[in-house]
């Protein structure tokens, strides 16, 4: 039979066979599972059909539940139904997979396999998700490649129709999901072969209908519950043997044979290892190795995990077993050992009870936990469990992977042991994430894949920053199916993209001896090896490997590529690494840009053509010296760094994080503030410098700079005493100061993105040349070295006094400190300056809880964070519960706050007469309403606890623990529309309607931007998302107006960049607002599809045409028989058209269907005509 | 009265021609053109750097972004097929060749003898039946000679002749050392007809927010006397036709471009500002100023006052400019 072989990831090729198995796709985002929806639905909007020839319905559902939900509904009503999930998705799913199980309704539910937010949140892979679900009565199916996530699929699908029991079909998430690999895929014919049509038909002859009523999910008593729960025995029994056959007829029809579990190894194999997912291919390649090395050695994967088949099991068994190891991709604490290790003992011992054992004697079985959160599993690893298997008394609920240095858990291994393979191509790229290093293998797997009958691996690994994110792409091209599910370990090409990377990370360590390794570099062949690291030197001269070295930039920016140097250094990788000859290899690049940017015009084709024809002009070998005279690298954090940031923020930074102990880490997921400021990323290759001589000193650029890195003092001119040479001052300007205050504006060159939105919204301008302004963005390397003293002499200057700024005049605003900075936000992000206004007017008294998403990531995301402290180590308390409880979580910070406030009250009225009545008045009437006013408590509160430790009674005990919550504490529920518009929107109603002090902040993108632009109810009418491929057609929510018809609940909604002293105003009305405040904020946002640096510009633009209108809802004004409800923006003054259009997500529609996009325009300016019609009248009190 | 011309081989029914402006974006105000009595329409212009801009701007969106966090390697959905470039423009060019029964002429905007120039051959495909090249190049490099400005113009067209058979006219702007050499040599080059002329869009400042302004500000009637000029001078020497740019606003100006030397006369300030339905207005001038004074064919009037056809050519050139300034140095000569 012919075969068409695909490079394609795990998450398309499950999508690939759901999109045609079914007709109904009920989804909600997820990583790393939100592909699979994507691809469906953008499937459909291209009118794709299933293989009866319709096309399925994909829906967007608020929640993982909601989707579940949908289902449940949709299965009942005898549609063939399946979705798409993992992690916390999974669990949100539970209560109705336990529904649809017992009411044995087929489905398929493809599950990316996910690590669950324990001490932490991981989007990485592991099997805590799955297992969490295997009491639900689902049949478990898990596949450990991208080939078996396509077949395994469609086994699933047909199984399920005949077995009627809900199948999850699981795959590990990014080592399986994302990982890209040739597959042979599956032709429409065979997907038809697999199901039975009869079966369909049964599925909808058992549906619901009012033709033939029936009546499910009823409510059952003590006298039937449980016969009614034993009825589905059977259905399991059969199960196993179904899928069997299943997998027999797919073997039939297309040569791949799969079994519930799969047997590899010696046929007198004493040790074995028994796992299942992505991992049992690195032990299947362990165990072949062992074996040519004469061990006697083999494993199990399982595919079937339930029902789970004792019978299959032990068949499986090589009958010389003498011990076995299970290995769990998760942590059960407090059991008796992980899932698959107790299913395996259970098994064994049943068959040794009942004498059915098939082997000589009863195994040793050890169980193990390895590869959490996508901690690598390598052949070592596996080694060494085959090693322990050995010993006399293995040891059992061992770790692996890890340093276990509490509770010893771990085994050693032998880094050294590498089992790649010699006719296998490994090679590895460092590049950045915005130089499109990724984009390029992606595209050279491709033109591999697609080309040559060679197969092709990529995975590619990132880091947690938005902002000059780091990637590592792992490639791997080979005469046979490559199944080394692991990192590169030995490779024999080496690219590192950016130079700066050599004094950062270890780039060679994994150079195979004799390789070639490639730098982008400005410097000459003749110069360039003064500047490498020694210990690049060193690995370059020990391995002898072969040094060649391009100017990506200039070539790309001759080539009219501007900084993206993909395509020059694809090209140079396929002309020296010699996958394919040089000039096959040119040609085919030069063919996959034509396929690849042809669509999107001739211009961007040419401008790629000439790059190849530049990269080849100017790449060069390197004679290698024989000195070794490079630098030592720098160290990564500055010696004033405490010790904490030293011994393990550094190790992280340098990429070592493997290497940490256990005990290095805190048992409950505490962690020290103010990190990302001993993290000097220098992602900027162009700054802005600072004018005093024409600067206003009005404080936007510091208002707006999403970074956090311009701050300003004003101060006595004596102090520039000891100022360093080219520390900037101008006199400070304001009604009324000294005529000696000077004005400083001091920005930290280390910690700046370089996103030029403090440029943009600089106002002065410089009379004897109009370009130039306040700020100009200057390059930035000679300027570092004065600019770190700058800064630091700048800290030598105090704070301006709090009590004395007006916090309503970004003016004032910028002379407080932010307690947010240099986080991995987005280079020029939209929300992140709204957190720091927050955290510089409330900072030292509040507390976050932060929803799941963007700002949960840049807030909370290891190895920095940015939430940091004032002089006197007060500042925000922050924790990320989940994504769809943010809200409830928040509340819970107020009711503990109010309840112990009050019994802190309790105890000081019982305490009046050893503290005295006037004391503890004082105390207990406090205001809060000034800064002086809070300062003047918390002395109070200082005082008080002086007084406590000479009274002794339980009473002063009990207080001495509650005494702080007698200062105004500020709670603060931070999340983006996604959480509050959809997921999070229950809990937030109910919150809001509490009537609680709570402060709840909503970064309004439009967009689920954390997890790659799908549309939420956020997403405005035009807007392309996904989930929204052809434009979204129903408006956006209003959900401040929702909010605003409580009538107790304080509303605002902002524009930072329309009119910065209404969002403060609004930040400072909330906060005083004795009850529950929202503010919805404007945010700009990437998933957008603007130039970053002109974001507030759009956000401006986005109120004066009426998208966006800005206004305040005070409840208290209603008590002065004002009316609360007022708007701060003028009429639209603009058509939705001239905001909308300078935007991706709106022209996107216009390039691809001019008629839908003008009538959605059309809808769009009528929705917003009606709405402001209905502003006006509320704001005229109509 | 016949009013009929003919324009780069093209038999027209009168000499009104609405240019390049953004009444041609929309079929429809097309239609309305038409039916005003409009003789061929000039479609809006494709320009070489919008092209380009958008197709680069749509990939560094596209892009912005992607492959860099684990969550969000993309932000947008994968589609299929984007129509950026000419595809919209083509469309239209289609549409109205099909649907109106006049001449559309196509519009490329550019200053590159590159690979825009192949977007010609897919106007002529598209159904125009002529195509008008204006060369908007202001020459601010300081290394670039005259002789490579007016070489830029040759390569051009030639490279745009070579690509498509349908007649090429190539509007022009005033400023050459030698503006009749240059119409001489880029009508040996293939030029099948020259429209005098482009008008550069001069920047203004506003004082409050000291920003370079760059407004669009319509043609008038005052203008009419550069073009008037260089078409007088230029009829009946070269074998090319010609058309008149800037400043139709009325009958008026159309008879005195006729009247020098036009084939037709071109407008678009004057049915931007009064709508499309002017050019009716200015036909039923034409033909009443013409009833007036007898005259009974638009060929007729066509050059009847060129520099060839006036009684003193020398009105055109130096020995005039002498005689103006001799006549006023007499009234403005201050006495006493």
């Amino acid at each position: 039979m012919k075969t068409h072989k695909i490079s394609i990831d795990g998450n398309e090729a499950a999508a690939s066979i759901a999109h045609r198995c079914n007709e109904v796709c009920a989804i909600y985002p997820i990583t790393p599972s939100s592909t699979m929806g994507e691809l469906a639905d953008e499937w459909s909007s291209q009118e794709k059909t299933n293989i009866w020839g319709t096309i399925p319905d994909v829906v967007e559902l608020q929640s993982e539940g909601g989707a579940s939900g949908s289902v449940h509904g949709a299965l009942q009503t005898g549609a063939l139904t399946a979705t798409f999930t993992a992690s916390q998705g999974l669990l949100l799913m539970l209560p109705n997979m336990y529904k649809i199980a017992g009411e044995l309704l087929p489905t398929v539910f493809h599950v990316t396999a996910r690590s669950l937010a324990a001490q932490a949140l991981s989007i990485f892979g592991d099997h805590s998700d799955v297992m969490s679900a295997r009491t639900t009565g689902w049949s478990m199916l898990c596949s450990s490649s991208v080939q078996e996530a396509h077949d395994l699929a469609l086994i699933s699908q047909a199984s399920t129709l005949k077995a009627r029991i809900p199948i999850m079909h699981f795959f590990d998430g990014f080592r399986t999901s994302h990982e890209i690999q040739k597959i042979e895929y599956i032709p429409d014919d065979v997907v038809k072969a697999m199901i039975d049509d009869e079966l369909v038909f049964a599925h909808r002859a058992r549906a619901l209908s009012p033709d033939a009523p029936v009546i499910r999910g009823t409510a059952q008593n003590p006298d039937v519950y449980f016969q009614g729960r034993e009825t589905v025995n059977p259905f399991y029994t059969a199960m196993p043997d179904i899928v069997q056959a299943y997998m027999d007829r797919f073997a039939e029809l297309t040569g791949r044979a799969y079994h519930l579990f799969e047997y590899a190894g010696a046929d007198d194999a004493e040790r074995v290892i028994v796992l299942l997912g992505s991992g049992a291919d690195t032990v299947r390649e362990t165990v072949a190795y062992l074996r040519s090395q004469g061990e006697k050695v083999g494993m199990i994967q399982i595919h079937l995990f339930r029902p789970f088949s004792s019978a299959h099991f032990l068949a499986a068994l090589p009958k010389a077993v003498k011990s076995i190891a299970v290995l769990d991709r998760t942590k059960e604490p407090g059991g008796a050992g992980e899932p698959v290790y107790q299913d395996v003992l259970t098994v064994l011992g049943e068959a040794l009870m009942e004498g059915e054992l098939p082997l000589a004697s009863m195994p040793r079985v050890i169980g193990g936990r390895y590869g959490l959160s996508s901690k690598e599993f390598t052949p070592a690893m596996v080694k060494a469990v085959f090693d322990e298997l050995m010993k006399a008394k293995p040891k059992n609920h061992f770790t692996l992977g890890i340093n276990d240095d509490v509770g010893h858990t771990s085994l050693d291994y032998d880094p050294s042991f590498i089992t790649e393979k010699n006719d296998t191509t490994r090679a590895m790229f460092f590049g950045l994430g915005s130089d499109g290093t990724v984009g390029a293998n992606k595209n050279t797997i491709k033109i591999i894949g697609g080309e040559t009958d060679l197969y092709t691996q990529g995975y590619f690994v990132y880091d947690s920053k938005k902002a000059g994110s780091r990637t590592v792409s792992h490639l791997r091209f080979g005469p046979e199916p490559i199944r080394s599910s692991y990192l590169v370990q030995s490779a024999n090409f080496i690219g590192c993209h950016q130079f700066n990377f050599l004094d950062k990370t270890d780039v060679l360590k994994h150079a195979a001896p004799g390789g070639t390794f490639l730098l982008n570099t400005s410097y000459s062949p003749e110069t360039v090896w003064e500047h490498l690291p020694r210990c690049v030197q060193e690995q370059i001269t020990v391995k002898q490997l072969k040094f060649y070295i391009i100017d990506g930039y200039l070539v790309a920016k001759e080539s009219g590529m501007g900084t993206r140097i993909n395509t020059v250094m694809q090209t140079c990788f396929f002309a020296i690494s010699g996958v394919l000859p040089r000039e096959e290899a040119i040609d085919k690049i030069k063919q996959a840009i034509q396929k690849t940017y042809g669509k999107k015009g001739q211009a961007i084709v040419e401008k790629n053509f000439a790059a190849v024809d530049h990269s080849l002009a100017h790449l060069q070998q390197v004679q290698i010296p024989l000195d070794i005279n490079g630098h030592e690298l720098p160290s990564v954090v500055s010696d004033e760094a405490p010790d904490f940031v030293k011994d393990v923020t550094a190790t992280l930074l340098a990429d070592r994080g493997d290497d940490l102990p256990v005990s290095k880490m805190s048992v409950d997921g505490t962690f020290p503030v103010g990190t990302t400021k001993w993290e000097k990323r220098n992602i900027a290759l162009q700054v802005p410098v600072w004018d005093p001589e024409v600067c206003t000193q009005c404080g936007m650029c510091s208002m707006v700079c999403p970074h956090g890195v311009i701050r300003s003092r004003t101060y006595d001119a004596s102090r520039l005493a000891d100022a360093p040479e080219t520390f900037k001052a101008a006199k400070a300007r304001g009604a009324g100061l000294p005529e000696e205050r000077r004005f400083t504006m001091q920005l930290s060159f280390e910690d700046c993105t370089g996103c030029g939105v403090c440029v943009e919204v600089c106002p002065a301008k410089n009379r004897s040349q109009v370009g130039l302004k306040a700020l100009n963005m200057t390059d930035k390397d000679p300027l570092i070295q004065d600019n770190r003293e700058e800064w630091n002499f700048f800290h030598t200057i105090p704070e301006n006094d709090r009590s004395a700024l007006n916090f309503n005049m970004p003016r004032d605003v910028q002379f407080i400190d932010p307690l947010f900075e240099f986080s991995g936000a987005c280079v020029g992000c939209g929300e992140t300056p709204y957190i720091k206004a927050m955290t510089q007017l409330f900072g030292d008294r509040s507390l976050i809880a932060n929803a799941t998403g963007c700002s949960s990531i840049y807030g909370g995301n290891l190895p920095t964070t940015p939430y940091t402290t004032d002089k006197n180590g007060r500042g925000p308390a922050w924790c990320n519960s989940l994504f769809e409880d943010n809200a409830e979580f928040g509340l819970g910070y107020r009711l503990t706050i109010d309840r112990q406030k009050q019994f802190a009250s309790e105890l000081l009225h019982k305490l009046r007469p050893e503290l005295g009545d006037v004391f503890v008045d004082e105390v207990l009437q406090a205001g809060r309403e000034t800064e002086a006013q809070l300062i003047e408590q918390r002395n109070r509160i200082a005082l008080l606890k002086e007084k406590l430790a000479y009274i002794e009674t339980p009473d002063a005990r009990q207080l001495e623990t509650l005494a702080d919550m007698l200062v105004h504490r500020s709670v603060w529920i931070i999340g983006g529309d996604g959480w509050a518009y959809d997921i999070g929107y229950g809990g937030l109603d109910h919150v809001l309607a509490s009537g609680r002090n709570v402060n709840v902040l909503v970064l309004d993108t439009e967009v689920y931007s954390n997890t790659g632009g799908q549309m939420s109810k956020s997403t405005p009418i035009g807007a392309v998302a996904k989930f929204a491929a052809a434009g979204k057609t129903q408006g956006k929510k209003d959900l401040g107006m929702i909010a605003a018809s409580y009538g107790n609940i304080y509303v605002a909604r902002v524009a930072m960049g329309a009119v910065p002293r209404q969002t403060l105003r609004a930040f400072v009305e909330a906060e005083s607002y004795d009850g529950p405040s929202l503010i919805i904020a404007y945010s700009h946002c990437i998933a957008h599809g603007i130039d970053m640096k002109g974001g507030l510009r759009q956000q401006k633009l986005a109120v004066d045409s009426g998208h966006y209108p800005l206004f305040r809802y005070d409840p208290r004004l209603a008590n002065t028989d004002q009316n609360p409800f007022q708007l701060d923006c003028r009429p639209p003054s603009i058509p939705l058209k001239e905001y909308a259009y300078n935007e991706l997500r709106y022209r996107m529609m216009s390039l691809r269907d001019p008629e839908r996009a003008s009538q959605l325009l059309k809808e769009g300016q009528a929705y917003i005509n009606d709405r402001w019609k209905l502003y006006e009248r509320m704001a005229e009190g109509v | 009265m016949n009013l009929k011309t003919t324009y780069l081989g093209l038999d027209l029914k009168n000499p009104i021609v609405p240019s390049a402006s953004p009444l041609s974006q929309r079929l429809d105000h097309m239609k309305q053109l038409e039916d005003a009595g409009a003789s061929a329409i000039v479609m809006f212009s494709l320009f070489e750097e919008q092209i380009r801009a958008e197709a680069e701007s749509l990939e560094d969106m596209l892009s912005m972004g992607t492959d860099s966090f684990a969550e969000s390697l993309e932000f947008f959905p994968r589609a299929s097929e984007y129509s950026v470039g000419p595809d919209a423009y083509l469309n239209l060019i289609s549409d109205a060749s099909a649907s109106l029964d006049i001449p559309i002429i196509g519009s490329l905007n550019g200053v590159t003898p590159t690979g825009w120039i192949d977007y010609a051959r897919n106007i002529q495909e598209a159904g125009a039946q002529a195509l008008e090249l204006n060369v908007y190049h202001v020459a601010t490099d300081l290394n670039e000679s005259s002789v490579q400005v007016e070489q830029r113009y040759v390569d051009i067209l030639k490279a745009v002749k070579a690509s498509v058979d349908i007649p090429v006219a190539i509007k022009l702007s005033p400023y050459f050392s030698s503006m009749a050499n240059m119409s001489k040599r880029l009508v040996e080059a293939g030029c099948d007809g020259l429209v005098l002329f482009n008008r550069f869009y001069q920047p203004d400042y506003d004082l409050e927010s000291l920003q370079v302004t760059a407004d669009l500000n319509l043609s008038t009637s005052h203008e009419i006397r550069l073009p008037l000029l260089w078409l007088a001078v230029l009829k009946n020497r070269l074998n090319t036709s010609l058309a008149a740019s800037t400043g139709v606003e009325t009958h008026v100006e159309v008879l005195k471009y006729l009247m020098a030397g036009a084939d037709v006369t071109m407008t678009a300030s004057s049915l931007i500002t009064k709508g499309p339905g002017h050019v009716r207005s200015l036909i039923d001038g034409l033909t009443e100023w013409m009833d007036e004074h007898e005259y009974v064919s638009v060929e007729q009037l066509k050059g009847s006052m060129s520099q060839s056809a006036v009684a003193d050519p020398s009105t055109f050139e130096r020995a005039n400019y002498i005689k103006i300034l001799e006549k006023n140095k007499a009234e403005y000569t201050l006495t006493g």
